[in-house]
């Protein structure tokens, strides 16, 4: 169903998005020692009250009213299960929430990264696009995209205009290319 | 495309030519992009609408996104509002239907009945 690990990434930040959340903070560390995969989502949204919080994870709970079950952390909980890892959630009412996903890098069944530009460049496509902070490790190398520096580079031009999002999506892509060593 | 040159030099092209669209009301797209969007391929919908827009340089309309509106059969979903006409929604959009929808919706006025859903 979700073939890349970058479409799960998309869906927790529609979920942060929907929480009225404006700023996005994922971080993505490869440790290829520890064999390890860490996807962290940090969002300023409305947050889950401990009891939100426990529900969230049960496939038949959902704030949603169009139907009358959410499937993406019940999903994305599942692949981490799956290989090896865990999702975990830490949300406080007011204050935001964070979305931990650990994985095993080598494990058979993880599915691949993915294309993140076009994951980026999809969640800016909005008319009220939100802050985000890409930071993304493997090994000893990073890759980082912000885009308060993109709009430092933009002037008065917005962030979402198709070109300006394409830009976004190769330069991404492009970036963790190199990240990979040009693979 | 994906240097900062590259950037900086879009961002002088989008200066010229925004200057010389300004005003004029904006055409509307939105992506359904819930759960059961993202899984029928909502992202490579919405990446070939933004490629198609870019490619022909169309500042005029803004892309945007919505959550799981109840149609999840008919993902992915697309919705065009074009000023003072009324909404069109199309489903099962793929990506070669998502850049037809530019061509021939956004750019020449004409809706593709075809791929249209009745809410
Ligand atoms: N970042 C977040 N901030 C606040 N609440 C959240 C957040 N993420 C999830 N939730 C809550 O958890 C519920 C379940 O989320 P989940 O993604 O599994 O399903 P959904 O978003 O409701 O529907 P679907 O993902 O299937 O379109 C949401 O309805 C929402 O109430
Ligand atoms: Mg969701």
């Amino acid at each position: 169903m979700m073939e890349e690990l970058a479409l799960h990434i998309l869906d927790i930040m529609e979920n942060s998005l929907a929480a009225g959340a404006s700023l996005l903070e994922l971080t993505i560390l490869e440790d290829p020692v520890a064999n390890r995969m860490i996807i962290e989502l940090t969002d300023n949204g409305r947050g889950m009250s401990e009891k939100e919080r426990q529900a969230a994870l049960d496939p038949f709970f959902t704030s949603r009213t169009t139907r009358r079950v959410g499937l993406g952390l019940s999903l994305l909980r599942a692949t981490a299960e799956q290989c090896g890892g865990s999702l975990t959630l830490v949300s406080q009412p007011g204050k935001g929430t964070r979305v931990v996903v650990t994985l095993e890098l080598n494990h058979i069944d993880r599915p691949p990264l993915g294309d993140m530009g076009a994951t980026i460049a999809s969640i800016l496509s909005r008319e009220d696009p939100p802050e985000v902070y890409y930071y993304h490790q493997r090994g000893k190398e990073a890759f980082e995209f912000s885009t308060s520096w993109l709009k430092e580079q933009l002037g008065d031009i917005p962030v979402n205009l198709a070109p300006v999002l394409k830009w976004v999506q190769s330069h991404i892509d492009e970036g963790l290319k190199a990240l990979y060593g040009g693979e | 495309m994906k240097s900062v040159e590259d950037l900086l030099k879009l961002k002088k092209e989008i200066q010229e030519s925004i200057a010389l669209r300004e005003g004029g009301d904006k055409i509307k797209v939105v992506v359904g992009m819930g759960t059961c969007g993202i899984a029928a391929g909502a992202r490579e919908v919405m990446s070939a609408l933004l490629d198609e827009l870019a490619k022909r340089r169309l500042t005029n309309v803004v892309v945007t996104q919505t959550g799981c509106i109840g149609l999840c059969a008919q993902e992915p979903l697309v919705d065009v509002f074009v000023p003072g006409k009324p909404r069109v929604t199309y489903g099962k959009v793929d990506a070669q239907k998502a850049r037809q929808i530019v061509a021939q919706h956004i750019v020449n006025g004409i809706v593709i009945n075809e791929w249209v859903v009745n809410k």
